[in-house]
């Protein structure tokens, strides 16, 4: 069974993680380190992947940066989206050719882990075709985008647990209207300990891709042990 | 001479489109290193150079749909 170390990394900036991303993924892509799950929160950010509009942000560069919020272009599929506290993200560095060399694959799976996880809280999550993600009654709960070097994964998801959605208002999440989006304490009217829904997303993560998941530290030891990643950032 | 093909990506994965070439006609390249970049709905997916050598013709252009098997370009080894 492969292992998978989880990264337990709390809020982090974008440009910070995304580095990181690189260093473990260019790791797990030589052969050096198991696969890693990154889980973490970013300050408002917002992020357009490679079928991103400018159109889809829908005020003007100044006003993000007096709200401080700063835009990323990145090598991830999909549109625009936005990231801030209270948001579950998940950068999973999985070499896929332990897990099925199938990009459709690999994204119902990360689809199939968020519907596990919010199943146990008794939310009905919901594929909608052609629209990756997860949907409850309609409105998203969690997007998904990711990229393949090397058959080894980048980018991943983003659940809103405890979101102030008022955030999505700056943006076409996806280009949809921002009040397709949806979180799951607006879903339950109450707020989510996020410790015990990470703990629930670790689990299903594992039972999903069938991996032996490690929690400890914040460090990531390469195999031969010749190299230390610190991941505290 | 060594053909540049799209993989197999899975078998839903029916259409992808090319966002950018990392390199012009006539570059060298090494085996191993990003070459093309290829988008899905919401998957960004590198294609490698299977030899090193010279890029001699790009088959199919940025924006281009193309398929899993097509053939994306050429190296000359």
């Amino acid at each position: 069974m492969v292992k998978c170390r989880v990264l337990d990394l709390g809020l982090v900036g974008y440009d910070k993680a995304y580095d990181l991303q690189k260093r473990l993924h260019k790791l797990r892509r030589e052969g050096r380190i198991d696969d890693v799950l990154i889980l973490l929160e970013h300050e408002p950010v917002v992020t357009m992947g490679r079928g991103g509009k400018r159109d889809n942000i829908l005020v003007s560069d100044e006003l993000l940066q007096s709200k401080g919020i700063r835009i990323f272009e990145i090598d991830r599929g999909g549109d625009v989206t936005l990231h801030c506290p209270g948001q579950f993200v998940g950068y999973p560095i999985l070499d896929l050719n332990f897990h099925g060399k199938n990009i459709h694959k690999y994204l119902r799976n990360l689809e199939e882990v968020i519907i596990r996880s919010l199943k146990v809280y008794g939310i009905d999550g919901q594929r909608i075709e052609n629209h990756t993600g997860v949907w409850v009654g309609g409105r998203k709960v969690a997007s998904i985008g990711i990229g393949i070097k090397g058959w080894v994964t980048f980018h991943g998801f983003s659940l809103n647990i405890n979101s102030d959605l008022s955030y999505f208002s700056l943006i076409r999440p996806c280009g949809f209207e921002s009040r397709m989006v949806t979180s799951m304490s607006e879903i339950l009217g109450r707020s989510v300990e996020p410790k015990d829904f990470r703990h629930q997303l670790i689990e299903q993560f594992r039972e999903v891709f069938n991996l032996q998941m490690e929690e400890h530290g914040k460090q990531v030891s390469t195999l031969d042990s010749k190299e230390i990643v610190s991941c505290s950032l | 001479m060594k053909e540049i093909i799209l993989p197999d990506m899975g078998e839903e994965v029916k259409e992808a489109t090319i966002s950018f070439w990392h390199h012009e006609e006539g570059d060298k390249v090494t085996k191993g290193e990003d070459l093309v970049e290829i988008t899905t709905e919401k998957a960004s997916f590198q294609v490698e150079a299977p030899v090193s050598g010279v890029l001699s013709k790009i088959s199919a252009g940025e924006g281009e749909v193309v398929k899993s098997g097509q053939v994306l370009g050429i190296i000359e080894e």
